[in-house]
């Protein structure tokens, strides 16, 4: 087998393995700035809990229209700013931590999920929802997730700043008369979107894979958010064709492997990236000492 | 009828009173899955009364049994299955419940069918097995009903008759259309490999795109494969079925240019009052669907005209 035969062939001889890709392509391309404000904002867990708030809207929209894009995607979409908006207005007005609200909410959005999911669907449509399948993605899913994903790069490069300054310093912000708290509110929105577009391609599941681990995973190779969002790109996009190739190769489960993939460029750039790494912490070390 | 009760309370004076009641009250037969469980109720008529644990357009492969689905076992007076190791939970269910009732295997005495050193359980998918699990369901409820009922039994004997006869006639007008078709245009792809009684039975070449359950997510390997195969084999058209993912049979067909030709039902009667809900109406379905697919659209159209069942329609999901 040649490096073409492995690498590309598939590509060329199948349309559905350009879809998938094109769907990880246009999934890391928003998931690398997103996932990497989750982590400086610390809401690494925030983007799992959401992804836990969109079952029940996507099972009501299954329920009532069947396996509908439109209407999954914009039951899911309610439904998780709803948990975020509840968790927010929990969090001002009580003595409660965000945090907190948060994990109550998303506890009771996913137990009803499932509640509805069993009582009218059947666990084959559960394990849809849950674990999608990006073989399948159609036309429709593509476009969704390619809106998504522009959409959330054209509002990203317009509240770039506030958003960044309110991770740093959210006082300064407010000094010079930032909305801190409205752009957090956008930045969660934008969030849901994505997990929206990943949960049609890779299921609710698997999305998140793909937001938070090349995003952390990029912590270990490069400094700058500017940087570190297009390094958290990279390695999504990379992770979604070796995926994929994984899947066609071995006959791999392809949303599995695709952030298996990624949680493996993880643990190695943990092992022996330049930054916050394990080698970082231990081999430079060393070598300062001996110096 | 006024007769039989009458002996009943006479009988009553005698007896135990619960074995009265059991005696006055329809057979409670609980049946694994909707197929079996219409089967049953055709059979039984008013003497029976059928529950089935896994019902209409659900999957008997993820069933989960609820503690209501234990004391319906418990109550049963027959429990019938499939057997050849369609329900894997069935026989711990029962042990868990305490039912005394008696077992029907529905199956036994078909024709087996092999596949990759397991047996595959989808035989109701050949009206010639259904046709064995019809008898075998008839003697187990004359069995069940015992000596006491001679009415009962006659006219359990008589309805199955007919229903096999029903069966059977199907069988021969689905046989005789299927004649004019040339064995090397009989290609089927499904996404589930449900139907190998069925593709035996009636002399189709079926290929699945699933691998042997319809649990687990298909890899990139297996998609390929079935385009690469249908494109080499230019079958004819590619089946979705009530409990796969359609979206990835249409991409398949239409990357490999085949037509999806439309819903084949394998291991669930559809929802009371829709096109699919009884056993005779599944197969009927089934057929004329097959038939649409394979058979060139002019040679059709007067032929599948009496039997006005919608064919072939992608509109549904």
């Amino acid at each position: 087998m040649t490096v073409y035969d492995a690498l590309v062939q598939p590509f060329v001889e199948f349309g559905f393995m350009r879809r998938a890709l094109v769907a990880c392509l246009a999934l890391g391309l928003s998931c690398g700035p997103v996932g990497t404000l989750l982590v400086l904002r610390r809401m690494s867990l925030a983007g799992d809990a959401m992804a836990h708030a969109l079952l029940p809207g996507a099972a009501v929209a299954f329920l009532l229209v069947g396996l509908s894009l439109p209407a999954m995607s914009l039951g899911a979409f309610i439904a998780a700013l709803a948990v975020a908006a509840l968790a927010g207005g929990v969090a001002r007005f009580t003595a409660q931590r965000e945090d907190a609200s948060l994990a109550g909410f998303y506890l009771i959005a996913l137990a009803a999920g499932v509640m509805l999911i069993s009582l009218r669907g059947n666990s084959v449509d559960l394990m849809r929802v849950l674990f999608g399948s990006i073989l399948a993605v159609d036309d429709a899913a593509l476009l969704l997730v390619a809106g998504v994903a522009s959409a959330s790069l054209l509002v990203l490069a317009l509240v770039w700043r506030p958003l960044l300054v309110e991770c740093f310093d959210p006082n300064f912000l407010r000094a010079v008369g930032g909305r801190g708290a409205l752009h957090h509110q956008l930045f969660l929105v934008l969030l849901v979107a994505n997990l929206v577009a990943g949960f049609q391609a890779l299921g609710t599941l698997m999305a998140v894979g793909l937001l938070m681990l090349p995003a952390i995973a990029a912590r270990c190779w490069a400094h700058g958010v500017g940087r570190l969002s297009v390094v958290a790109f990279g390695i999504a996009t990379a992770c979604g064709w070796g995926g994929l190739l994984l899947s066609y190769h071995f006959g791999l489960p392809s949303g599995p492997a695709i952030v298996l993939l990624a949680g493996g460029v993880y643990l190695v750039s943990l092992a022996v990236g330049p930054r916050d790494s394990l080698r970082a912490r231990f081999i430079t070390a060393h070598r300062h000492r001996t110096a | 009828m006024n007769l039989l009760h009458r002996r009943h309370l006479l009988l009553g004076a005698l007896a135990l009173p619960a074995f009265v009641q059991a005696q006055d009250a329809p057979l409670q037969v609980v049946a694994s899955f909707s197929l079996l469980a219409d089967m049953v109720a055709q059979v039984g008529g008013p003497a029976v009364q059928v529950h089935a644990l896994v019902g209409p357009d659900a999957d008997a492969h993820a069933f989960t049994p609820a503690p209501a689905d234990a004391q319906r076992l418990a109550k049963a007076g027959l429990i019938v299955v499939n057997g050849l190791g369609f329900e894997g939970w069935i026989d711990r269910l029962v042990k868990a419940s305490g039912s005394k009732a008696p077992v029907l295997v529905a199956s036994s005495g078909i024709t087996l069918r092999r596949v990759a050193g397991h047996t595959d359980p989808h035989a109701w998918q050949s009206l010639v097995a259904a046709q064995r699990y019809v008898e075998n369901i008839r003697a187990a409820l004359v069995a069940a009903l015992g000596t006491t009922r001679p009415a009962q039994a006659a006219a359990i004997d008589a309805r199955a008759k007919a229903y096999t006869a029903q069966l059977a006639a199907l069988d021969t007008r689905v046989r005789a259309r299927l004649a004019a078709i040339p064995p090397a245009q009989r290609r089927i792809v499904t996404s589930h490999d449900a139907f190998g009684y069925l593709a035996d039975a009636w002399g189709l070449e079926m290929r699945a795109a699933q691998g042997w359950t319809s649990a687990g997510e298909p890899s990139a390997a297996d998609v390929a494969r079935l385009i690469r195969q249908l494109k080499a084999q230019q079958a004819r058209a590619l089946f979705v079925e009530n409990i796969s993912d359609p979206r990835l049979v249409e991409r398949i067909a239409r990357e490999a240019g085949a037509s999806v030709g439309g819903t084949l039902y394998s291991d669930a009667l559809s929802p009371p009052g829709t096109r699919a809900d009884s056993y005779l109406k599944l197969m009927t379905h089934n057929a004329d669907t097959l038939l649409a697919a394979l058979a060139p659209a002019p040679a059709l159209a007067p032929a599948a005209a009496p039997t006005a069942a919608p064919t072939a329609d992608n509109s549904r999901r």
